[in-house]
């Protein structure tokens, strides 16, 4: 039996609400939040990036976890906003951790499904006995360029999960997979932001991957929706999760838990890990969770969580993800936001001498 | 001097608070030191500092070197670990009015620097305000 032995989420402080995007560019505030189902965005400070945001996840699941980090033997980092080209990030949160040296170590890109990627290897590698614990770690400071309706809803944050096979908070029952190659979303070398086919990154992207893994998983587990407690999707909006969760079999109440997306917007690889980490924090023994991510590319990866007596033990022992979202937030101007975000072309770069 | 080099050397400070405790007297030194100060000791250990703090001092900086232009006004302290060990750092994400003297705080991994758009990244501790009070 394996799982997840420790888990933790990070949120920047700062919000940008969908009116503030919307007057500097001319666009109708209302249409936007409602075609999104959005309200505001988490917007990552100046001196934070996916590595800073994995890092502090990485530490909450440590908390959780209660295990000697030198057990740690592969941490994996998925995200589309590593900060180097040439260098990886999960030395760096392994460094930070103190799971280091011996420990594998290597950063996934899978658009927003990395950070299930992550989870996915971590689990078989220890279902395999290669390793005691492994880390799986969705986080992501997206952008989108400024004025297209990715602004709106590109956003920060980032999960963390410690598996092993031992005093588990959340045993992974089957997980699944399906891919495609479907040109939805992309970004090339040394282009700043990504491009995306419109309306094509719908019906036969999101909706098909997403039906294709949940409907796989379903069958190899022999379950329907009404045996679950919880689902979490894939959230680039607000509208999507819930339909495709309708289409599942699932209703509002299974899905809002971990429905995350109006409040902290579309954490690409964080997304449904984050979703993940909120049902987590309210949920009961015995309960049953569905998941199912999505990456452009194009792909899906299904898990069936079943939580644990551990879970009650360890809800408390790191900050819950609804707190991050909901208490203390600093809201910008997108003056700020933009100086934050680098979209202003300064005389110099910064730099240390 | 290789930056890089400098920059590896103090990862455990830098990224784990990893403290110095003299073998002989337990006395935390961070940054290490060679030679106990208290005890004369030349044995020490590794010891992780704790994550929890308090505000002793701090100073607003309204006009900073050119690689914190994007963050002024920003607050830097003294913070003290509830080990007892001081230790000098910037106080992120607040503004300088939600600050006072013994606010408690924790240490998050944050960017403290980068050597320009090309080179390497620094990463370190900076202190915040208690967010779930």
């Amino acid at each position: 039996m394996v799982g997840i032995v420790g888990y933790g989420v990070y949120i920047p402080r700062f919000r940008i609400k969908l009116e503030e995007i919307a007057k500097i560019w001319g666009a109708d505030a209302l249409a936007y939040k409602a075609g999104l189902l959005m309200e505001q965005k988490s917007v990552p400070g100046p001196d934070q990036d996916t590595v800073t945001i994995s890092v502090e996840a990485a530490r909450n699941a440590l908390k959780r976890a209660k295990i000697d980090p030198t057990e740690i033997g592969a941490l994996y980092v998925g995200s589309e906003s590593h900060p180097y080209a040439v260098k990886p990030s999960g030395t760096i949160v392994a460094e930070a951790m103190g799971a280091t040296p011996y420990c594998h170590t290597a950063d996934f890109e899978f658009a927003c499904k990395a950070g299930t990627e992550g989870m996915f290897v971590a689990l078989n590698l220890v279902q395999a006995g290669a390793v005691k614990y492994a880390v799986g770690i969705g986080t992501d400071t997206s952008q989108g360029a400024p004025g297209d309706a990715l602004e709106y809803s590109a956003s920060a944050g980032g999960a963390a999960f410690i598996m092993g096979s031992e005093n588990l908070v959340a045993e992974c029952e089957f997980t699944d997979a399906y891919m495609t190659d479907t040109a939805d979303f992309w970004r090339k070398e040394h282009q700043y932001y990504p491009q995306h086919a419109g309306r094509y990154t719908g019906e036969p992207a999101y909706f098909k991957h997403i039906l294709g893994a949940g409907r796989a998983i379903m069958e190899r587990a022999k379950a329907k929706a009404s045996d679950f407690k919880y689902a979490v999707f894939h959230q680039p909006n607000g509208k999507f999760p819930m339909k495709v969760g309708k289409m599942l079999g699932f209703n509002k109440e299974q899905i809002e838990p971990g429905w995350l997306v109006p409040r902290l917007g579309n954490t690409y690889s964080g997304s449904s890990p984050m979703g993940l980490t909120a049902i987590l924090d309210v949920a009961e023994p015995g309960e049953r969770i569905f998941m199912v991510s999505y990456g452009s590319g194009a792909g899906s990866d299904a898990f069936i969580w079943k939580v644990t007596e551990r879970i009650k033990e360890v809800q408390n022992l790191a900050p819950k993800t609804r707190d991050y979202l909901d208490k203390n937030q600093i809201y910008l101007d997108y003056g700020t936001y933009a100086k934050f975000r680098r979209k202003i072309i300064m005389s110099e770069s910064p730099q240390i001498l | 001097m290789s930056t890089s080099a400098r920059y590896t050397r103090e990862i455990p400070q830098r990224y784990r608070l990893e403290a110095a405790k003299c073998k002989g007297c337990s006395k935390l030194f961070f940054p290490p030191r060679l030679i106990c100060d208290e005890c004369g000791g030349k044995e020490f250990e590794p010891h992780r500092l704790s994550d929890k703090g308090k505000v002793v001092s701090y100073s607003v900086v309204r006009i900073g070197p050119s690689q914190f232009v994007e963050q002024v006004p920003y607050i830097v302290s003294v913070v003290e670990l509830e080990d007892g060990v001081r230790l000098t750092c910037q106080v992120a994400d607040a503004k300088p009015e939600e600050l006072e003297i013994g606010a408690p705080v924790t240490i998050e991994f944050r960017k403290i620097g980068e050597e320009g758009d090309a080179g390497i990244i620094h990463y370190g501790y900076k202190a915040v305000l208690d967010r779930f009070k």
